[in-house]
């Protein structure tokens, strides 16, 4: 098994991961999907108020693909079809059944990288796959050359797929047969990780990786064990969402149901929920924070994720909710000067690392807790320190001079320096050390959005 | 400090947009960022968490690790004013210790008052147009730009000199980060060739004359304030200092120059704290080291082609630059690789000026500026083989 030992990233020291417990939550009688959740589509409607749908029934497809559908997370009656500005749709209102019925699907059909396409888009599920280049839901008119899939995030308090994934092997190897038609499949596995159900997938090709976050970043493994060649296409499927494909492949069946970690320092009841899209957030997270501080809800990690609210509803990607505090309630003064005992710095500039994170001190003190909350630390900039992005970047990409030629939206640049190969996840953790404060994902996904529209 | 925040946040009022005094906002900004952290939180999308250490951090640690050099600059501008004039006869008592630290620091303060006032005023005006926060860069720029001038240097001419810097070489190309050329650097330039009586020659560096009418005195006989360069480069070696006397740095010069320990203990902060380039400093010093033993081994006899390496690396403003002003992350080579290139190139050039241009007794400051105007093209070069390679994967 080929083995990448990643020596550049960082590993994010925060408290509170969740237990590996399975908690319960409220099913809500009315599912919202919304649409919005699904990048860079442009959603036609299939329904109308009334309809009967099952669960994989289509809701909506794509303007441009209209092969790709978008189903129903659940059984029920369309209930209402909310609009907003220019009619645009804001959410599918689904009054649920009692019990989920699911609509069949024919698996026979697909014993052909054809057959497993149509069925993937048929089924609702082709959205869970991503490709590179643009980090967006991959292209039907585009052949991959290779499908990635990480088994672990490496990310703070991330999910441990290990136990949610357990005994669901032969699921797993159901999707991976299946796309393993379409282009060689790689399995990224974490160094030391043990699980049978990752470690036993057959027709793909499987691959260590050791290191600090963002070691299971898709991309950074696809930089270090298959860079991209240009013109090519490469598919990223998430550990969790192909478990959803495997359902598929192995019952026939669209079962969006995922396990969810609920994490972070402000949470209380840290552990996993079993959860469907459509529902809001506030099943997992209602009566689950500190509610004596202001919190931030977010859901993925703290680096890569977005904020959410309570009444937002759950979309189909996210894997973890992460609470932290928001931060606005702490006055600190002279923060920039004084060394702060219980804030977390990548550099040496904070004299309380410095003394305290010594050996001697460690072994006096134990281990530093840190305290994390979404305050920005610092006022924004222009880049000034040099090479800070490197540290935590373990592709071969000059992050910097990426960046400049994001920001510039000069598309050539981007592409010699290797826009086709990156997400905007992978420059979070460029985003968290950054001293001068730049909204660095925001300019990637900008910049990549820009570059789809321009090329494709 | 509860209270005094909300006091604090309640004049700010009075500085928002519609308040008494909009036109004084970016100012209250700077000492708002300055006294409180910002509590402004991360955006919808984006990394929800950020490292603790930000612009000011950093540029806290520069100014820190420069405060060895100033201190013993203020120090030895008084003790050079009192060899010079005869004070020192009999030897250097406590009582002439503090004396010589007092009239240094007399001397200095000024300097200060005059960077720091032209030069924050142009940024906080600058500032207050674009609607912008002010920058921190200036606090590192103004606090070098008197290590790096003769003590004699008329202090209108530091000012027109600072607000030349600020608004030709930073705020035109965009303000901190987005400046060519090292702004401290630059001013200095400025100076050198507009008003080179100031700059070079033998009277500069040493203060005969009194600070604000105290202490005033003449030379006495046989004195010279040339340096040691300046000696070696118009061939009138009266006497040449030894490696140790250079190295401690009691000697004329360049205000905070002179003492290597001041400017090794400036080093080792940079370097512990990661803030400086490792790279860089050891690129210079070991190019410059390489050439200058060159020039020893193949050289002309010529009294400066001849002086040792091992002197040329701690003599003048070599080793102060190599630290504190080439590591300059903006004007300086970006990429890792050519970080090593750019501190040869400055190492080579400074050796070059030294040796072979004798109007020039001291090259750094033209060694970095043109190391600035090659940094671009460094790395240019460097993001270019990466380029390369992922083409070929084609």
């Amino acid at each position: 098994m080929q083995q990448i030992i990643l020596k550049r990233g960082l590993d994010i020291p925060m408290d509170g991961k969740a237990e590996l417990a399975l908690g319960s939550v409220n099913r809500p009688e009315v599912f919202k999907i919304v649409p919005d959740h699904f990048a860079g589509i442009t959603p036609k409607l299939d329904v109308k108020v009334g309809d009967k749908v099952k669960a994989g029934s289509p809701l909506f497809h794509d303007k441009t693909f209209e092969a790709m559908l978008f189903t129903s997370p659940v059984s029920g009656t369309v209930q209402e079809i909310v609009r907003g500005d220019r009619r645009k749709i804001l959410s599918i209102n689904i009054l649920a059944d009692a019990k989920i019925e699911y609509a069949k699907f024919d698996v026979k059909k697909a014993d052909t990288a054809e057959g497993v396409k149509t069925l993937l888009l048929e089924s609702g599920l082709w959205p869970l796959i991503m490709q590179r280049p643009y980090a967006c839901i991959a292209l039907p008119n585009k052949e991959p050359q290779a499908i990635f899939i990480s088994t672990f995030c490496s990310g703070p308090l991330a999910p441990d797929y290990e136990w949610v994934l357990k005994g669901q092997g032969a699921i797993l190897q159901a999707a991976v047969t299946a796309l393993s038609k379409i282009a060689t499949v790689y399995v990224g596995i974490k160094a030391g990780a043990v699980a049978p159900e990752f470690r036993g997938l057959k027709d793909c090709i499987l691959y260590e990786v050791a290191g600090a976050h963002p070691a299971g970043n898709p991309s950074v493994q696809i930089n270090n064990i298959r860079p991209m060649r240009q013109g090519e296409t490469i598919w990223t499927i998430g550990i969790q969402n192909l478990a959803l494909i495997g359902r598929l492949f192995a019952k026939g069946i669209v079962d969006m149901q995922k396990k969810v970690a609920l994490a972070g320092p402000m949470a209380y009841g840290r552990q996993y929920y079993n959860v469907l899209p459509g529902m809001p957030v506030s099943a997992v997270l209602e009566s689950n924070y500190h509610k004596e501080v202001p919190c931030r809800f977010i859901a993925g990690n703290a680096l890569d994720g977005h904020q959410v609210m309570l009444d937002d509803m759950m979309s189909i990607y996210t894997n973890l909710y992460t609470v932290i505090g928001e931060g606005t309630d702490v006055h600190e003064f002279m923060g920039w000067m004084f060394p702060r005992f219980n804030a977390f710095h990548f550099g040496q500039t904070d004299p309380a690392k410095m003394i305290v994170d010594n050996c001697f001190m460690k072994w006096l003190f134990g281990e530093r807790k840190y305290q994390w909350d979404a305050r920005l630390k610092g006022g924004r900039r222009a880049i000034i320190v040099s090479g800070e992005y490197d540290k935590v970047l373990p592709m071969d990409i000059y992050p910097e001079q990426l960046i400049k030629a994001m920001i510039a939206l000069n598309l050539d640049k981007m592409i010699e320096l290797g826009a086709n190969e990156v997400a905007p996840e992978d420059f979070a953790l460029c985003e968290y050390v950054c001293t001068s404060k730049m909204p660095l994902q925001a300019i990637v996904r900008q910049a990549l959005d820009t570059m789809r529209k321009e090329i494709e | 400090m509860e209270k005094f925040y909300q006091l604090w946040k309640k004049f700010g009022k009075n500085f928002e947009q519609g308040g008494k005094l909009e036109k004084l906002s970016s100012f209250y900004d700077a000492f708002d960022t300055f006294l409180f952290t910002p509590t402004t939180t991360a955006k919808k999308v984006g990394a929800q968490i950020h490292d603790g250490s930000d612009s000011k951090r950093t540029m806290i640690i520069v100014v820190l690790a420069l405060i060895p050099c100033l201190l013993f600059g203020m120090f030895n501008v008084g003790y050079q004013h009192l060899l010079a004039t005869g004070q020192l006869a009999e030897g250097l008592t406590c009582c002439l210790w503090w004396k010589a630290l007092g009239f240094g620091a007399l001397a200095i303060i000024p300097f200060y008052l005059v960077s720091y006032i032209v030069g924050l005023g142009i940024e906080f005006i600058v500032a207050q147009i674009k609607h912008e926060e002010v920058a921190e860069g200036y606090l590192v720029t103004g606090f070098i730009l008197p290590l790096i001038l003769p003590i004699n240097t008329p202090l209108w001419q530091v000012a027109i000199a600072t607000a030349f810097a600020v608004i030709f070489a930073k705020e035109v190309f965009g303000g901190t980060g987005y400046n060519i050329f090292n702004v401290a650097l630059i001013a200095r330039a400025f100076l050198f060739f507009a008003y080179p009586n100031s700059m070079t020659g033998d009277s500069c560096f040493v203060r005969l004359g009194s600070t604000w009418g105290w202490d005033g005195g003449a030379a006495v006989d046989g004195w010279t304030g040339a340096t040691t360069l300046t000696q070696l480069s118009t061939g009138a070696v009266t006497e040449s200092a030894s490696f140790w006397e250079t190295v401690n740095g009691l000697m004329p010069g360049c205000v905070g120059e002179t003492c290597v320990w001041a400017i090794l203990l400036g080093a080792i902060l940079l370097l512990a704290t990661g803030v400086a380039s490792w790279k860089v400093m050891v690129s210079i010093l070991a190019t410059a080291g390489i050439t200058a033993a060159l020039f020893n081994a193949f050289g002309s006899d010529s009294a400066i082609a001849q002086y040792p390496w091992y002197m040329q690396l701690v003599s003048g403003g070599l080793l102060f630059g190599a630290v504190f002003m080439a590591t300059d992350p903006v004007t300086g080579a970006r990429t890792e690789c050519g970080k090593w290139i750019y501190g040869a190139l400055i190492g080579f050039i400074v050796i070059l000026v030294r040796v072979l241009n004798p109007g020039y007794p001291e090259g750094m400051m033209l060694a970095i500026l043109l190391g600035n105007a090659f940094a671009p093209l460094i790395d240019w070069c460097v993001v270019r083989k990466n380029i390369n390679k992922r083409l070929k994967r084609a």
